[in-house]
């Protein structure tokens, strides 16, 4: 509306002042974006949170960024895009960015500038698996005895087996955290998961349960079409099989790993490089809603869970977000426990991308080898700091700090590798610097050397 | 135009239920039309009515995992909501407009030389306007389809070396499904087109490609056997006139084939809508057939309802459009009939 702007002199006056205002006080302006229009992926996941609140709540807008959210159909379309140039950016596994850098799948330059949600995927298995593992696990009170460990399903997995069947399990990206958090409880439970080998890119070489791949929303779906015996996905769609009566939440990513940092901020290097203040800009307001995500001991939750509710967002009912977004989680029906661990989006540094946690990841890469050859521990250091940008971040951080919108505290002492220990659930301990040794300290998977 | 010939038109173009109605205004034979408008429109009426109560009855005895099968009753009031959403979109379009306006304004008070940009507004896509990206990317692989349809038709027509050359593939292409084709175009696409804006975006370039390649063929295979059906002696009258080629085609030969051009034509258009929303579903692409697929993967308690206002919809244009075809091949057929 040109005419608004000429009628409104006084306004724009006044306007102005304010701007001038804004400068004197010593709030400093950040410059602008060298590219203002964004189209910015997600895949329907309450972790896709920080996005979406940055749209609805205008901090896109207030960094002077128009973006546009898209939903995508899977993890494979979302890195195709990122890649092509379709997306400018995207909700992202890590493994994606750093199996490109690592030299796993097609060859790409990607990054991760933020992480987008800690502990906010589970495990879920069928009726009919779950009523088999039932009877066989430890009970506190009636209720079955938490973390329930894989040890228990071995039974099970060896009963189906004997009877001349396969036991099938979905996730949703060869280098998803859904696929190594599943990988890692099952093998803390003594069944092997499967190799990736030269020829066989479906991971399932030596396997007692074999994962295949299914598009998070459609998982619920695919269980209950009878194809896979049980799944990995993130929420809210474990909360969706079990609110439906279609399977049962077994396990939560905090049981299995303490702080699972679970998508990143992905985008091309070359965007990162070619457009440093629109990236700011974007993780400025990424920051701005993680902060809101958790403020106030989770007052905003009930109406993130209406926002997500929305059909052009996660699109499932409040009932089912409710549950998993305020920390009231039901795993078997009737029994809903306190997991204020889970879908922590900005507390103890969440959103900070440590380079140890993309250690990690890349560690789980090796084990179930889908990098074929053993590397230096400088090697994974080096790779992971390649790839999460802590210093894009810590830029954006500093600017917001600077300008008032965020407590100095947001940002961890720099160099930090790790948001703090880290528990397993197998207690095996983890150090980022020495990931060689913490390799051979797995029992299954490769090591080392190996292979 | 008297009310008769009115309705006589409203008969040609397939609105014949509309007709005694026209006629009963006009005074022509009161009981007469009574009884047809009673043939016409009440028993499709009461067929509709008796539908929807069998649909009611079976929908509240249906479990899924997504809650009752919704009945006409919930359709109807999900369609509603989508009006709503539409409108509240659309009231935060505008908002964000002024806004807009306000941050250009202060930005060329604080700097002058500030050329303003009115961006557009980056919400989401309605369901209507769904149905126009649908509408629009149905019309443009028809028209596609169309442009090689009738030159490829009146070869083959005109020509038995041409038509036993291309038959055969003809008969191998025909049956291929959309789904099939969907990979090959994308791929095709991807790699010969970098701009990806607007209307020509990707996407939307590769829905259009697919309806043009599944649509192809009736219109091929129709137009292909008018030409070849046209009178032996209007061919040789043609000759005794020497006419040129190009004049014996526009002034003999279409004019001739066009009824069942039109026939063929009425057939891809009906065969496209269908393809196309096979392909939105499979490719993501934007339109109605991604709407159904974003709420079948949204799963939530109005998920299914919103799903069956989108397959009444879809029947619902694919009716109009195939009434509109039918309408033109009428008035075509009627004005070849009386040359």
């Amino acid at each position: 509306m040109p005419n608004t702007a000429v009628t409104c002199l006084p306004r724009r006056l006044a306007a102005a002042c304010l701007a001038l205002a804004a400068l004197w006080s010593g709030g400093t302006l950040a410059a602008t974006p060298e590219q203002q229009e964004l189209k910015i992926g997600f895949i329907k996941l309450t972790d896709c949170a920080p996005l979406v609140v940055a749209y609805e709540k205008g901090y896109f807008e207030d960094e002077g960024l128009y973006v546009t959210l898209e939903a995508q159909a899977n993890w494979k379309v979302v890195l195709d895009r990122v890649v092509d140039g379709s997306l400018d950016a995207s909700h992202m596994l890590p493994g994606q960015p750093l199996a490109a850098a690592a030299g796993f799948g097609p060859p790409a330059d990607l990054v991760g500038v933020a992480v987008m949600g800690v502990n906010t995927l589970a495990v879920t298995l069928g009726n009919e698996v779950w009523s088999a593992l039932k009877p066989t696990l430890p009970l506190a009170d009636g209720l079955p005895v938490h973390p329930i460990t894989a040890d228990h399903l071995k039974g099970v997995v060896d009963g189906v087996k004997a009877g001349g069947k396969q036991f099938a399990m979905g996730m949703v990206f060869p280098t998803s955290t859904h696929n190594y958090l599943l990988r890692y409880w099952l093998a803390a439970g003594g069944i092997h998961p499967g190799f990736y080998t030269a020829t066989d890119s479906t991971g399932t070489t030596d396997a007692e349960v074999l994962l295949s791949v299914t598009p998070p929303p459609q998982m619920p779906a695919t269980l209950g079409a009878g194809t896979i015996a049980g799944f990995s996905v993130g929420e809210p769609w474990n909360q969706q099989a079990g609110l439906k009566g279609i399977g049962v939440p077994v396990i939560t990513a905090a049981e299995i790993w303490s702080r699972t940092p679970e998508k990143v901020l992905g985008l091309r290097r070359d965007f990162v490089d070619k457009n440093p203040e629109t990236v700011k800009a974007l993780v400025k307001a990424v920051i701005r809603a993680e902060q809101w995500l958790d403020a106030d001991r989770g007052a905003n939750r009930a109406e993130l869970a209406k926002m997500l509710a929305r059909p052009e967002y996660v699109g499932a009912d409040v009932t089912v977000l409710s549950g998993p977004l305020r920390g009231q989680y039901q795993y078997e029906k009737g029994d809903v426990r306190a997991t204020p661990e889970a879908n922590v989006y900005f507390a103890a540094h969440a959103g900070y991308p440590f380079y140890g946690d993309a250690v990690w990841y890349l560690t789980q890469m090796r084990r179930w080898g889908q990098l074929p050859k053993a590397q230096s521990d400088a090697w994974y250091t080096d790779t992971a700091k390649k790839v999460y940008r802590a210093d894009v971040y810590r830029a954006a951080a500093e600017e917001l700090i600077a300008a008032g919108g965020a407590d100095a505290s947001l940002l961890p002492p720099a160099d930090s590798a790790v948001a703090g220990a880290s528990k397993f659930i197998d207690g095996i301990e983890f150090d980022a610097a020495q990931p060689n040794a913490y390799l051979a300290r797995l029992a299954i998977g490769q090591q080392g050397g190996a292979k | 135009m008297s009310f008769a010939s009115s309705a006589s038109f409203c008969e040609r173009i397939g609105l014949d239920w509309f007709a005694p109605l026209l006629r009963l205004i006009g005074g022509e034979h009161p009981a007469r039309q009574l009884k047809a408008m009673a043939e016409l429109c009440g028993v499709p009426l009461l067929a509709i009515a008796l539908f929807l109560g069998v649909w009611q009855l079976i929908a509240g005895n249906v479990e899924t995992s997504l809650g009752a099968l919704p009945g006409p009753r919930a359709v109807a009031a999900e369609f509603g909501k989508l009006v709503a959403e539409h409108g509240a979109e659309r009231d935060k379009a505008a908002a964000f407009a002024m806004r807009e306006a306000k941050r250009n304004a202060e930005r060329v008070a604080r700097d002058p030389a500030f050329k303003p940009v009115q961006r557009a507004w980056t919400g989401k896509p309605t369901f209507f306007d769904q149905i126009v990206t649908s509408l629009v990317t149905v019309f443009t692989g028809f028209v596609l389809a169309t442009l090689v349809a009738v030159p490829l038709g009146l070869l083959c027509g005109s020509s038995r070396v041409v038509q036993a050359a291309l038959n055969p593939l003809i008969q191998v292409f025909k049956p291929v499904s959309p789904l099939a084709w969907l990979p090959i175009v994308t791929l095709l696409v991807s790699a010969a087109y970098q701009g990806n804006d607007g209307w020509l975006s990707k996407s939307f370039l590769v829905s259009a490609i697919t309806v043009t390649l599944c649509s192809l063929w009736p219109t091929v295979i129709n137009t292909a056997l008018g030409v070849a059906s046209v009178d032996r002696d209007l061919i040789n009258v043609a000759r005794v006139l020497r006419l040129s080629w190009p004049r014996r085609i526009t002034r003999i030969v279409l004019p001739a084939a066009l009824p069942l051009i039109f026939t063929g034509m009425r057939l891809s258009l009906g065969v496209g809508w269908m393809v196309l929303i096979a392909a939105e579903m499979l490719a993501q692409n934007p339109g109605l057939g991604k709407f159904v697929w974003d709420e079948f993967q949204n799963g939530s308690s109005q998920s299914l309802a919103r799903i069956m206002v989108a397959v009444l919809v879809i029947g619902l244009v694919g009716f109009l459009l195939d009434r509109l075809m039918y309408t033109l091949q009428q008035l075509v057929s009627r004005g070849a009939t009386a040359r």
